[in-house]
């Protein structure tokens, strides 16, 4: 009896097999399909979600490993879009195709979770995740005006 | 909460059925439907009219006021599904917040829908201004036939239709019925609004998309479903053009949540858009599809690319280019010239296989049905593709139907870079869905997407120029060597054609008396695609380059000496060139060197260019520019090379001239991703063959710029022109590499010639 709780809903995922990844349990198994694919091994940030207020990749995180956390997916980081993160991506029109932003504004907002004022390198260095796209300039900006309002 | 019984919940936000988008354009609504291509006379009509699907139309007013307008382009972050739905609504003089925008299905009626080429706005924008102003004049006539007044003293205007003498006014969903009466004008009696009265065209906006972009519920390709959809994963031949000897699948049908394992045909002669061919593996999700495909054991027939190993060919490539090619454009007599020169500079170039690499993998949903004899009675394809009507023309003879019978259907795209105008994987869909009776899935893995892709040419290009007294060459020949786009097409077709040689070889704009702009020979050993700026990656890599080796051989400061090689003002007259044009018209899109000259002029004064020799060693300053789909770039690239030879690039300055721009901010975005596109290129970007198959297998080893990677700060400069518009998105691309590569040799003195750059040891002390 496998039970996990993403965004606030305790889910009994008995059904699943306990090596599966997150990021398929999410996507194929509960529908939540704002969290991407993009690599399966780690590298490009795309599946990022919190897990017990962390950031994680689902992509190489199994079921198992997640068994009775707390999750929260981009679905679930605000209602309505209006995280403080959510809002500055929208202000600074950050994306460009938008696939990778769900990842991206997870690892934004685990960001500003424990680092209220980052400093531009320290964006960049905690900012790893891809963006074909090229979005990182906007992105840099649209964490530096969500900090301000995190600390308002 | 409970487990929702494995069936996904996610609705079809960007499925248009041709149902639905005539069930958005219901009784009572204005439709205009009309061949603005061929100048037809546009017909209006009720819903009655329309009870057939006619995707002719671009625009329907409803009753109460909401405008439809249909997007035909695929979003793939350029923001074309919003920007020319704003240019209907500015003629139109629509109030955008009662705007709708519906993604058209593929329907070869509607013009073209190929994503590609940095062509929507300069195909379209007419166009949508039409089919903007067209609504715009019947309702200001409907408006004038109800008071009895002069049509002329009418005037839409934000929504509403105005009788400028006493102020009256009607709103659109107030005329709507009035107006399906009217005649519609035809597109000779139609005024386009002056440029001073442009609402929307050339203002800010937010994309459509961008609300559900950031709260995940955006729908792309990857995140389609259909009722009852399996989720397939396909074992590709390890080589292209490999075949399957047999498979043994009892393994995989072990796996929980498999259904069923089926073989795909690969294709015969040249790829085309077909499947590679190769064992699918349908499931009940994805993760049980790939644990299935680890299962199988497959025997390959590895086919004649088996041998590819791209050290070896990368060689073969300029020894081909050492000699005399075919040479596509002469002016003067170049050879000559050379053989009497007592100084001559020579230099040889190289670019390797490239990857599309697009965030979101290719994938694609696809429902089949058939009759009690096997034939395919219905098809209908999800997916994310940049061109719906290649979808219907690859799908269509795979299932025995016309290409226009198969509905298509387009999510949002996770990038797309060219790779996604190719539709193999939706071909692969529908194979799957016909043969298991239920809507079928496909996903690529990034290890499916980094070994199978339609790759960018691996390319030699080689520069030779004589030297006359002043340090400015009297001749200029250039031979480039690479597999041909051609060859996915025509099987053995072995040269670059002649519009991929005009990607920076051939177009080539210097002032010099004698040229030689030549083309090797190539066999290609792999699928060759075209790639975001296609052959100016390596061909404006390549002139860019020599420019700047010619210059520092002079002495000479490598603006001024770029500035001087492109020689007076003056328009090159493409035709007499024997130069295509990419199809545009030599009056509205001359290639126009003093545009080229100024955006170079204005990139050099934001960056402060004349700081150049006052730099310390390790800090460096290069410039190119490129004039490519039919717009104008300069760049010039800051970098700071550490003693340990890592690269920083604290600044970008970027000026671009694509004439008329819709949205300055999409226009931004476009070239600041183009200045980290093409530093994951320069910096690492390669895929190399052993035996036939990519060494590079997902973002590990094709690896991609980072934030901490990419510049700094990108300065972008929009030239303010009304010159009819040009392409942005693939413009941005080409002279970054040349002017990153310059700036190294700068701070470092170690020129590159080959790429990528990390390839490199930049150490210096």
């Amino acid at each position: 009896m496998t039970k996990i709780t993403v965004n606030g809903n305790e889910i009994d995922v008995a059904e699943v097999s306990e090596e599966t990844p997150l990021l398929w349990v999410l996507r194929d198994h509960l529908g939540l399909t704002g969290t991407k694919y993009g690599c399966g091994v780690s590298e490009c940030g795309a599946c990022t979600v919190h897990v017990d207020g962390e950031p994680v990749q689902s992509c190489v995180t199994t079921l198992s490993e997640v068994e009775g956390s707390d999750i929260t997916t981009i679905e679930g980081l605000s209602e309505d879009g209006s995280h403080p993160v959510q809002k500055a991506w929208k202000e600074h029109s950050v994306p460009q195709c938008g696939y990778c932003q769900a990842g991206q504004i997870m690892m934004a907002a685990a960001l500003l979770e424990s680092n209220k004022d980052p400093s531009d390198d320290e964006i960049d260095s905690h900012m790893w995740n891809i963006c074909r796209c090229g979005t990182y300039n906007r992105i840099r900006e649209a964490i530096k005006d969500a900090a301000k309002e995190v600390n308002q | 909460m409970s487990l929702p019984n494995n069936e996904p919940t996610v609705v079809e936000r960007t499925s248009l059925s041709r149902r639905r988008f005539l069930a958005g354009a219901s009784a009572g609504s204005l439709v205009l439907m009309g061949n603005f291509a061929s100048g037809r006379t546009i017909t209006l009509g009720t819903e009655s009219e329309v009870d057939r699907f006619n995707p002719d139309f671009f625009v329907a007013i409803d009753v109460d006021g909401t405008v439809t307008i249909l997007a035909h382009r695929s979003e793939m972050g350029t923001g074309i599904r919003t920007g020319l739905p704003r240019v209907v609504a500015d003629e139109l003089e629509a109030d955008w917040n009662r705007v709708v925008i519906e993604q058209a299905p593929g329907d070869k009626r509607l013009g073209d829908q190929n994503t590609d080429g940095s062509n929507s706005i300069r195909f379209f924008f007419d166009r949508m201004r039409m089919a903007g102003a067209v609504a715009r004049t019947i309702l200001e006539r409907a408006a004038a036939k109800k008071w009895g007044v002069d049509a002329a003293d009418c005037r839409a205007e934000l929504h509403v239709v105005k009788h400028t003498q006493s102020n009256r006014t009607l709103g659109f969903g107030d005329l709507v019925e009035l107006a399906a009466d009217l005649e519609v004008p035809s597109p000779k009696e139609i005024k386009f609004k002056p440029r001073s009265q442009w609402r929307y065209i050339g203002t800010d906006f937010k994309i459509a998309d961008l609300d559900d972009i950031v709260t995940g519920k955006a729908v792309f390709g990857i995140d389609a479903r259909m009722d009852n959809q399996l989720y397939a994963v396909v074992a590709r031949p390890p080589v292209a053009g490999g075949k399957v000897v047999s498979f043994d699948a009892a393994e995989t049908r072990k796996v929980p949540g498999v259904v069923e394992v089926i073989e795909i045909s690969g294709y015969d002669g040249a790829p085309n858009f077909l499947p590679l061919g190769g064992i699918a593996v349908c499931a009940t999700s994805t993760w049980a599809a790939w644990q299935g495909r680890d299962a199988l054991s497959i025997e390959w027939d590895h086919g004649p690319n088996a041998d590819y190993d791209t050290d070896v060919y990368a060689k073969e490539l300029t020894r081909t280019t050492q000699k005399p090619c075919k040479a596509l454009r002469r002016v003067g007599d170049a050879n000559e010239t050379l053989a009497q020169s007592s100084k001559v500079v020579k230099a040889d170039y190289s670019v390797p296989h490239l990857s599309h690499a697009p965030m979101e993998t290719t994938c694609a949903v696809a429902n089949v049905t058939t009759d009690e004899t096997g034939k395919v009675t219905a098809c209908h394809v999800l997916a994310a593709t940049q061109n719906p009507q290649a979808v219907q023309q690859a799908v269509g003879p795979v299932m025995g139907m016309a290409p226009a019978d198969v509905l298509v259907n387009v999510t949002l795209l996770g990038s797309g870079f060219g790779r996604k105008s190719k539709p193999d994987y939706c071909v692969e869909a529908a194979v799957l869905s016909r043969e298991t009776g239920r809507p079928v899935h496909v996903t690529w893995t990034r290890e499916d997407d980094l070994r199978h892709d339609y790759f960018h040419a691996i390319a030699a290009v080689h520069a030779e120029a004589s030297i006359g007294e002043d340090g400015m060459p009297t001749a200029w020949i250039q031979r480039a060597a690479y597999p041909t786009i051609g060859s996915t097409f025509v099987a053995g077709a072995s040269e670059p054609a002649t519009w991929e040689a005009e990607m920076g070889l051939t177009d080539l704009p210097y002032d010099i008396p004698n040229l030689s702009l030549e083309v090797g020979q190539a066999k290609a050993k792999t699928r060759i695609g075209w790639l975001r700026s296609v052959c100016h990656i390596q061909q404006n890599f390549a002139v860019s380059s020599f420019a700047d080796e010619l210059a520092h051989e002079a002495g000479q400061d490598p603006l001024k000496y770029l500035i001087a090689l492109l020689g007076r003002d003056r328009q090159i007259n493409m035709k007499e060139a024997g130069l295509g044009n990419r199809g545009a018209s030599p009056e509205d899109y001359p290639y126009d060197v003093g545009r080229l000259k100024n955006v170079l002029r204005r990139a050099a004064d934001a960056a402060d260019w004349e700081r150049l020799g006052t730099l310390p060693k390790g800090k460096g300053l290069g410039i190119a520019c490129c004039r490519s789909f039919l717009g104008y770039t300069g760049h010039v690239v800051e970098v700071e090379v550490t003693q340990d030879g890592v690269v920083r690039i604290p600044h970008v300055w970027v000026s671009i001239d694509s004439g008329t721009v819709v949205s300055p901010d999409r226009v931004r975005s476009q070239v600041e991703g183009a200045a980290i596109m093409a530093t994951t290129q320069a910096m690492y970007g390669k895929v190399s063959f052993k035996k036939g198959r990519t060494v590079e297998t997902n973002y590990d080893g094709y690896r991609m710029s980072r934030m901490s990677d990419s510049p700094r700060e990108i300065h972008v400069d929009i030239v303010d022109s009304s010159a009819a518009p040009a392409g942005v998105g693939e413009t941005g691309v080409p002279s970054f590499a040349p002017a990153l590569c310059n700036a190294i040799f700068n701070a470092t003195g170690k020129r590159i010639r080959d790429l990528p750059i990390n390839d490199h040891d930049l150490k210096w002390s």
